[in-house]
């Protein structure tokens, strides 16, 4: 495990009630419905690299950023930032300080631009909110600068974000989170909306800035291959739980976890022409009534009795977690796998 | 699986344009492609570039004010591009079927699946209401609908994404079609699911000797489920040849970048391959190749004379490093300021 005192996530929990309202519950004799979106989950990521979550759509990833960044508030644990529990109260000043050090890029950039406002005010905003420019020439010369670091010209200001296609608006989108010079990035699915050859430019201006800013990432995603080529270390999410933690090279290599090992047996790769993949059956289960014990075990090939009705915990294994009965009990063999690269 | 046979699908020379306020846009350019029974050819490309729309010309589902502006589509040799309405409709489900991308929008959300299925075959075969509810039923069961006895009769709502896309696929496959055209079929799906979807297509294409023209963005998708691929740039077919070609060996210097562009998990590198720039708007479309403006290895002649389709190896890609004549002097690509 590494030095991970810089963002530390400790039993994060978000519950959502999605019940249906009182009355109509009393009539109809509707129990309350609560959905458990992230059940307990712990993260320690270390200053300077990528952390990826990665699962399928439903399992809580966008929850847990949206938890990180303060966009709700946390059912149960904490979240520590540098030191900063974010959850206590504080002034307003304190907190202004925290938040301006992290940031969010979001997925879709056709909605998280306002329409109405130039390119200009958008990359301003936060430049404004905290307080961070001198004058009027010092704001100007900030946002241009943030323009060029993401590849845009400082004239593109002065457009509105329907004049750019999705790949550029996904720059100014980054160029935003950058204004307020913060130290972590959370990123919900940044390149998902983008096709591939305008991923990979915004993969690769990712990384230069990474290096370059010495940015934190925590990365959200559901591409399996994005996240091998962007990450230090990688959790994979199952309804609302973290079922493995590992570096990236150990989790692809050798992935312990069968809903891990499903995932990427389920990837298509370009080297796979004609290859026969055997899917897995089954589907990812409502989170409003998730299986008992591990959640995965209707799924799972190896499931027995104990994983019906216990949850498993996580343990240390080759520098990650893992969550799985079967491979605490040594009844799942973990095997290497291989790739071929590509000519 | 490709044999000798006559094609079943034949596209000569589309065009499809859009007339606007400014002036007619070609979206799809002097396409021409053909499908031979049985094959499943893959449509590649970004968005934009023209792939749906060459799906749709040939269903006959061109949305106003699009409209088919040349060329021919041929099925089993009889041409269909010109047919009347109401002939058109008798085709398409019977003979051609579609599966679209979000499996949400293409059921009605107010009859049950039953109805759908059974108004479908009723349509298309001279079934009574009970045989056809029959072979919905069978269709179902075929498609892998756990539990199709009492599924038949729930709504769409009820199913999940992925069972959802399983009833667009047994609604496709309603008549018994020779060719199905499936525009992203798995795009709105998770990976897991996309999975059992794409191997359902398989399976059904080779039980039922269908074809398929499979249009997606997803190479890895193309990769496992394609014979042969056509890679669309602008409008155009770039490169068209056996899918394990266009991958590892390609011929177009666009298709080069878009191999290069996909994160593999064999090998990871320092950075990705990136194309500069971005695919030109209908309005621009440069002259000579469309590609040039972002091409690293570009000549004269690619700036002045548009490439037509010619033999590389065992594709055919539209560039003239292929020809004998070559590329000419050449010339720098386009540095957009942005990246200077």
């Amino acid at each position: 495990m590494p030095d991970g005192n810089y963002v530390r996530i400790e039993g994060l929990k978000r519950y959502f009630d999605v019940s249906a309202p009182w009355l109509v519950r009393k009539l109809e004799g509707k129990p309350r419905q609560i959905v458990q979106a992230v059940d307990g989950i712990d993260i320690q990521i270390a200053k300077g690299e990528t952390f990826s979550l990665v699962g399928e759509s439903g399992c809580g990833k966008s929850t847990v950023a949206r938890l990180v960044v303060g966009l709700y508030p946390p059912t149960a644990g904490k979240i520590v930032f540098d030191g900063n529990d974010m959850s206590e109260r504080r002034g307003q000043g304190a907190h202004s300080t925290l938040r301006r050090r992290l940031q969010m890029i979001f997925q879709d950039p056709f909605a998280s631009l306002n329409p109405r406002w130039r390119v200009f005010d958008i990359i301003a905003e936060p430049i404004r909110a905290f307080g961070l420019s001198k004058d009027k020439a010092d704001l100007e010369k900030q946002v241009g600068d943030l323009l060029r670091q993401v590849r845009l010209t400082p004239a593109d200001g002065r457009k509105f974000p329907h004049e750019f296609s999705g790949g550029q608006r996904q720059r100014i989108s980054i160029a935003r989170a950058l204004a307020s010079q913060p130290e972590f990035l959370i990123c919900d699915e940044p390149t998902s909306a983008l096709d591939v050859s305008v991923q990979a430019q915004i993969l690769n201006l990712m990384m230069d800035l990474q290096r370059r800013l010495k940015l934190t990432y925590l990365f959200i995603s559901h591409n399996l291959a994005v996240v091998y080529h962007i990450s230090t270390r990688v959790g994979v999410m199952y309804l609302g739980r973290l079922v493995e933690e590992a570096p990236t090279d150990t989790l692809f290599k050798r992935p312990k976890h069968p809903y891990t090992r499903m995932l990427l047996d389920t990837i298509p790769d370009l080297d796979m022409t004609g290859r026969q993949r055997a899917p897995v059956a089954g589907e990812v289960p409502s989170p409003l009534n998730p299986p008992s014990g591990c959640t995965f075990h209707p799924r799972c090939p190896f499931a027995n009795e104990r994983c019906k009705a216990e949850r498993p915990k996580a343990l240390p294994i080759e520098g990650g977690t893992v969550a799985c009965h079967g491979i605490e009990e040594n009844r799942i063999p973990i095997e290497d796998r291989s790739y071929t690269a590509r000519g | 699986m490709v044999t000798n046979n006559a094609p079943l699908l034949e596209v000569k020379n589309l065009r499809v344009e859009f007339p606007t306020r400014r002036g007619t846009l070609l979206a799809v350019d002097d396409v021409s492609f053909d499908i031979a029974p049985g094959e499943v050819l893959g449509v590649v490309g970004e968005s934009g570039a023209g792939k749906s729309l060459t799906g749709n010309a040939i269903i006959g589902l061109l949305e106003p004010p699009g409209r088919i502006a040349g060329g021919e589509v041929r099925l089993e040799g009889k041409r269909i591009d010109n047919l009347p309405y109401e002939e058109m409709r008798k085709i398409r489900g019977a003979r051609i079927g579609a599966i679209f991308q979000d499996p949400l929008t293409s059921l009605n959300p107010l009859y049950s699946v039953s109805r759908q299925l059974v108004e479908t075959i009723q349509t298309h075969m001279p079934l009574s209401a009970s045989a056809a509810r029959a072979r919905a039923l069978d269709l179902l069961k075929e498609v892998g609908i756990p539990g199709a006895e009492q599924r038949i009769d729930h709504y769409p709502h009820q199913f999940s994404g992925g069972m959802r896309q399983r009833v667009v696929i047994a609604l496709a496959l309603c008549a018994g079609p020779r060719l199905i055209v499936a525009d992203e079929p798995t795009t709105a799906l998770d990976v897991s699911i996309q999975a059992q979807i794409i191997a359902l297509l398989k399976k059904l294409c080779r039980e039922h000797g269908t074809s398929v023209m499979l249009v997606t963005h997803d190479m890895g998708v193309i990769a496992e489920t394609a014979d042969r691929v056509a890679v669309m740039y602008a409008g155009r077919i770039a490169e068209i040849g056996p899918v394990r070609d266009v991958i590892k060996n390609a011929k177009h210097p666009y298709t080069k970048g878009l191999m290069g562009s996909i994160p593999s998990l064999g090998h990871r590198a320092e950075r990705l391959t990136q194309i500069d720039g971005s695919m030109p708007r209908l309005t621009e479309i440069p002259t000579g190749c469309a590609f040039n403006p972002r091409c690293t290895v570009r000549g004269e002649r690619c700036l002045v004379e548009r490439p037509e389709l010619m033999a590389a190896d065992a594709s055919r890609a539209a560039c003239w490093l292929h020809d004998a004549g070559g590329v000419g002097t050449p010339v720098a690509p386009v540095r957009e300021m942005a990246n200077a």
